[in-house]
């Protein structure tokens, strides 16, 4: 589990225009110089934004690589909360606790 | 000279980037408040905006994370987001670095506070701007409070922090305005988005126009989580503000809870007029 290091590549990813590039010219490349485990790995590749959520990303660094990849807003908060279906709660960080239940 | 006019009012980034998914009358409704408040702000003759803010991951991340940070650049870009996910173009902003620096200057006799020479505005500030100086020609001083990576400060030093703030405005011959810029109960980019809890809101803006410190600094951050979602950190700002304007009445001009933008939206005005 290395969630500080799966933030800070999305927090990059999210600030750094030529990051961007290169990560979505050759993922491997980039992604080789984060220390992820397989589960963060794949989960970034796929992507699995639902997954990235299960594993503690913050949803304010979570949401704008979910824009990156091409989900609209309700297909983002919709992929979290199947992951919650399939997967039980967060395993880590900011939102443990959180019920997941959602008001919309 | 010191402080003009200081006030409060939401950020959600759904407020300009999800407009079109909202109910016309939220929207409009909401947009003239906004509006109200650009007009308060101008009729005040600022020379400088300062904005305090909790911004998200933008600029500021758990590698080296100030606990506050004034910009003292003398020029910002933003938004970092992607315009079109915003509904914000990217625009250069005007910074007062003079000001700043004597602003942070004044500010260290208090409170301990980063500076940045860099900042790159997040919806945190840009949708408070998009309202406020949609010219953007009024110079910005960026202040940002960690409310997102906890541990987060305590926010009897959020009230010390707007006190220091006050009085180094209180030091310099310019006019300043101060919004603070924040949610209340919200628990944004979650399964839980749009999810609001009104009745806390309510109390917590009752406590803030009030200036009533005592109960403003009762809330535990474990009580916050749990009734106001991790959003509601970000009433470091508001108490900030409050801090800044300690011994006045303000005016909530407007709140309504508007799930599709994830947050009890606020505009908020300190009754400046009535300071000792």
């Amino acid at each position: 589990m290395s969630l500080y290091y799966l933030q800070k590549l999305l927090y990059q990813l999210n600030r750094e225009p030529e990051l961007q590039q290169a990560f979505f010219a050759d993922r491997d490349q980039v992604l080789a110089k984060y220390k992820l485990d397989a589960e963060e790995l794949a989960a970034v590749k796929k992507p699995d934004i639902g997954m990235l959520y299960i594993l503690g990303v913050n949803g304010q660094i979570l949401m704008h690589y979910a824009a990156m990849c091409g989900y609209a807003w309700p297909e983002y908060i919709q992929a979290m909360r199947d992951a919650l279906a399939e997967h039980g709660n967060v395993r880590a960080g900011l939102y443990v606790t959180t019920d997941g239940k959602g008001a919309i | 000279m010191s402080l003009v006019f200081a006030g409060v009012c939401s950020h959600g980034p759904g407020i300009t980037g999800r407009k079109a998914m909202a109910d016309s009358d939220d929207v409009s409704s909401l947009y003239a408040a906004m509006d109200g408040m650009r007009q308060a702000i101008e009729a005040s003759r600022p020379d400088a905006l300062v904005v305090i803010a909790a911004e998200h991951f933008a600029n500021f991340f758990m590698n080296n994370m100030p606990a506050y940070c004034i910009g003292m650049g003398e020029e910002y870009e933003g938004p970092i987001e992607d315009p079109a996910w915003l509904g914000i173009p990217r625009t250069q902003v005007p910074g007062a670095p003079d000001l700043s620096r004597r602003l942070i200057e004044h500010t260290l006799q208090e409170v301990d506070v980063a500076y940045a020479q860099e900042w790159k505005f997040d919806h945190g500030i840009m949708v408070p701007l998009h309202f406020l100086t949609p010219r953007y020609d009024l110079p910005i001083i960026p202040v940002n409070i960690n409310c997102q990576g906890p541990p987060i400060t305590p926010l009897h030093r959020a009230w010390a922090f707007g006190q220091a703030l006050r009085r180094a405005c209180d030091a310099v011959p310019e006019r300043i305005a101060l919004v603070g810029t924040g949610g209340i109960s919200h628990w944004p980019a979650t399964p839980d988005s749009g999810k609001i809890n009104e009745a806390w809101d309510r109390d917590f803006l009752e406590r803030w126009a009030r200036n009533d410190r005592e109960r403003l600094l009762e809330y535990t951050d474990e009580q916050t989580y749990f009734e106001a979602g991790q959003g509601g950190f970000e009433i470091r700002t508001f108490i900030a503000v409050s801090g800044a304007t300690e011994g006045c009445s303000a005016t909530v001009h407007y709140y309504r809870p508007i799930p599709i933008f994830a947050v009890g939206c606020t505009v908020g005005i300190v009754n400046l007029a009535g300071q000792s």
